[in-house]
């Protein structure tokens, strides 16, 4: 593994595989009365936040705590119009007061390679979604959700629906995915794809029902209306026509198919109520694994090569 | 004044021969040329140049003196090799009146390292709603003849069209920042395969070559003088080749980043390869290139642009756009047209030193270097390289994508009207 967690680009299928299984090993804790590991005792994680995100924000500050680190929040809020001074002097700050790792999110697209790389500091740096870049933990939980429900990824179908053009969270997963065997497939208006799409290595559709029917997972994205607003799509209606799966659109999924999102998601725009609370959502399970996902982040990054479960007093020296 | 005898230079890189530099001329050309009482430079192996003319510079001065002032910007144009730079009008104040723009030439007066041409602004304070008052400049100490909203693009095609005519009584000529600023809104980077990984909004080609098209058919139109700032793209190699064939009056520049530099520089998130336009793909940057070898692109502008730390250390999307180039310009176009067999020193004289006076209708710049001429020249050792250090340079301002570069070429000596301005590679 590296010393940073930046992209998920950056992460050979050895290093992938070795943060599932340690995730796995970690999500057993979830389902006992102790969830506390000593493994991070007397390490520091600084939360940094420079937009608004509760639960990937409360998500890594459970990874944190249940590894025993200490845990400090810094919510730095700017607007993209304001300076980026403060991430330089924030990160000068936080180098001073010891931080062992800077977990960052951010609106600028690279500032977490900024943070590792412009020499401001010594952590390690996880990036936690930068602007309309990536968000490498959330594809880690996504493709660790996956291989809970479908096993080996190798082969699979995986289709990304919606706003790819902005997301993050696809960019990831997209990367991630195909590390990990899966055939990937975009799915969006043209207007929602990036300029070169073609060059990612995925599959790319204007048409939700010629993909569905062939999925093993569908992950739908979040779908702001304003985008609408310039453009994007003529209306919301339109979109959800199109681009939103419902329960009819459900029925054409295969029997084991299973339906994900990261949240937080629009109801009745890119999902339907019925779909985002039937059997096949796993939703609310993304955001247990998401946890799990983040501890082995953590314990793998800060130098933690023994196992993770090892309790003896040695392992956390 | 000072008496200069050159010894053994090279002019446009041929054979060596002595110049006689007296009373703010080339007094004489010759072999054993002898003058009482001059000083003698010996410029065996050095290349001898007109005086460099940059189009496009921007001084920062007035309003933004923490980033460069008409001093400190002067004196990196003259070790860069310059004896003329024009001053971008988008300054603090906007230099859309006579009396900014007359400041500012004054400055440079004063400041003495080399010749400065304010660029008049074509709006009012660059707003591209009214035409500036481009008669009171033109008509001023400044004798503004280029104008331009440099920075931002007279996108409204009807302001456009009357800034072309309006400029006509005075033989003046219109500047344009090509940028489409509807498809460009908070773009950071070229649009392309990269754009679409790192997730940083993209300036598609098209955004320029749109603009270029409309504003050659203009011209065109008008009868008038088009000049194109730097132009990023093939498209727009393209469209300046096809309104040339047409015989229509227009020019254009490249400047040296987009000479050497592309846009996987964005990879690093480092904002020192922020500029606009952007650093484009390696295809556009050898279109430039051949454009600028045979004509199409008449000159190479530095577009020299200082910005303090603060603005460059920092996120991509929050810095500033622009970089340094008065100081690394010459090195750059013989390290990407000259060391490569594109061009010899005859056609970078022409490039850097005749044809952008010609375009800024610059009587005593850009001259040839030939008995009876202003002694604006240039001595380069092209045999030089020298590793890039952004903490020497001149300018007030550090944020040159070159630094630890090894780049071939060493202004040696620069003299504006028989003055010395640089001596030794150091400021006279």
């Amino acid at each position: 593994m590296k010393k940073h967690l930046l992209s998920a680009g950056d992460l050979t299928r050895d290093d992938a595989e070795l943060i599932l299984s340690t995730a796995a090993e970690l999500r057993s804790l979830a389902d006992r009365p102790i969830k506390k590991l000593p493994a991070l005792r007397g390490r520091t994680i600084v939360n940094l936040f420079f937009e608004d995100s509760t639960r990937t924000r409360i998500s890594f500050e459970a990874a944190a705590k249940r590894l025993s680190a200490d845990v400090i929040n810094f919510s730095a809020k700017g607007s993209s119009l304001s300076k980026g001074e403060s991430l330089k002097d924030t990160a000068l700050t936080l180098e001073a007061m010891g931080a062992d790792a800077v977990v960052v999110r951010h609106w600028a697209s690279g500032a977490p390679h900024n943070l590792a790389n412009a020499g401001w500091s010594r952590s390690s740096v996880i990036n936690a979604g930068d602007g309309t870049h990536e968000h490498p933990t959330q594809a880690l939980l996504d493709a660790f959700t996956m291989t809970r429900h479908l096993s080996n990824l190798d082969g699979r179908r995986i289709a990304i629906v919606g706003d790819v053009l902005h997301s993050r969270v696809a960019r990831s997963n997209a990367l991630l995915l195909q590390t990990l065997g899966a055939e990937v497939t975009l799915v969006a208006p043209p207007t929602l794809l990036p300029y070169g799409v073609e060059t990612w290595g995925v599959q790319t559709s204007y048409d939700l029902d010629a993909v569905l029917p062939k999925a093993d997972a569908v992950m739908m994205l979040r779908v702001q209306r304003e985008r609408m607003n310039a453009s994007f799509f003529p209306s919301a209606r339109e979109y959800s026509r199109r681009y939103g799966l419902d329960a009819r659109r459900m029925g054409s999924l295969q029997e084991h198919t299973i339906v994900m999102h990261p949240g937080p998601m629009i109801r009745g725009m890119e999902i339907t109520a019925d779909v985002a609370d039937s059997e096949r959502s796993v939703i609310v399970e993304q955001v247990t694994n998401g946890v799990a996902v983040r501890m082995a982040v953590l314990y793998l990054l800060l130098g933690g090569s023994e196992p993770a479960l090892t309790t003896s007093e040695e392992s956390d020296a | 004044m000072t008496t200069y005898l050159i010894k053994n230079a090279q002019p446009y890189g041929a054979e060596p021969t002595d110049l006689l530099l007296q009373n703010g001329v080339i007094a004489a050309i010759g072999e054993n040329l002898e003058a009482q009482g001059a000083e003698v430079v010996d410029a065996t192996g050095l290349i001898a140049l007109p005086g460099l003319v940059d189009l496009h510079t921007h001084l920062r001065e007035p309003g933004r003196e923490d980033a460069e002032t008409v001093d400190t910007g002067t004196q990196a144009a003259a070790l860069g090799g310059f004896t003329a730079v024009h001053a971008m009008a988008n300054t603090d104040p906007v230099a859309d009146t006579a009396g900014v723009v007359e400041q500012v030439w004054r400055l440079g007066r004063e400041a003495g390292h080399c010749d400065v041409f304010p660029v008049g602004a074509v709006t009012v304070g660059l707003a591209g709603e009214r035409l500036a008052e481009l008669g009171a400049m033109a008509d001023s100490a400044a004798r503004v003849r280029v104008f331009s909203d440099d920075g931002k693009c007279v996108s409204d095609p009807v302001i456009m069209r009357r800034a072309l005519e309006y400029v006509k009584a005075f033989d003046g000529v219109i500047a344009q920042h090509a940028q489409e600023p509807l498809l460009t809104e908070d773009a950071q980077m070229n649009e392309g395969e990269l754009s679409g990984r790192l997730g940083l909004r993209g300036w598609p080609a098209v955004a320029e070559e749109a603009i270029i098209a409309r504003d050659c058919l203009l011209t065109a139109h008008v009868g008038s003088r088009l000049h194109v700032c730097h132009v990023s793209t093939a498209g727009s190699v393209e469209i300046v080749r096809w309104a040339k064939s047409k015989g229509w009056n227009v020019t254009a520049e490249a400047c040296p980043h987009h000479l050497l530099l592309t846009d996987e520089l964005a990879a690093t998130y480092d904002p020192i390869y922020k500029v606009n336009p952007p650093l484009r793909t390696a295809a556009d940057v050898e279109a430039l290139r051949a454009g600028l070898a045979d004509g199409t692109i008449d000159i190479v502008a530095t577009d020299h642009a200082p910005h303090p730390h603060e603005d460059k250390d920092c996120e991509w999307q929050a810095a500033a756009f622009g970089m340094l180039g008065l100081e690394t310009a010459l090195s750059i176009v013989q390290h990407t047209m000259v060391d490569t067999g594109l061009i010899g020193w005859a056609e970078v004289a022409e490039r850097l030193s005749s044809a952008p006076a010609r375009i800024g209708r610059l009587a005593d710049h850009g001259r040839p270097l030939a008995e009876g001429e202003p002694a604006n020249l240039t001595l380069y050792d092209a045999a030089a390289t020298r590793t890039v250090e952004a903490s020497e340079m001149a300018s007030l301002s550090r944020n040159t994508p070159y630094a630890g570069m090894e780049l071939p070429g060493r202004v040696v000596a620069t003299f504006l009207r028989g003055k010395a301005t640089v001596l030794d590679g150091k400021l006279a």
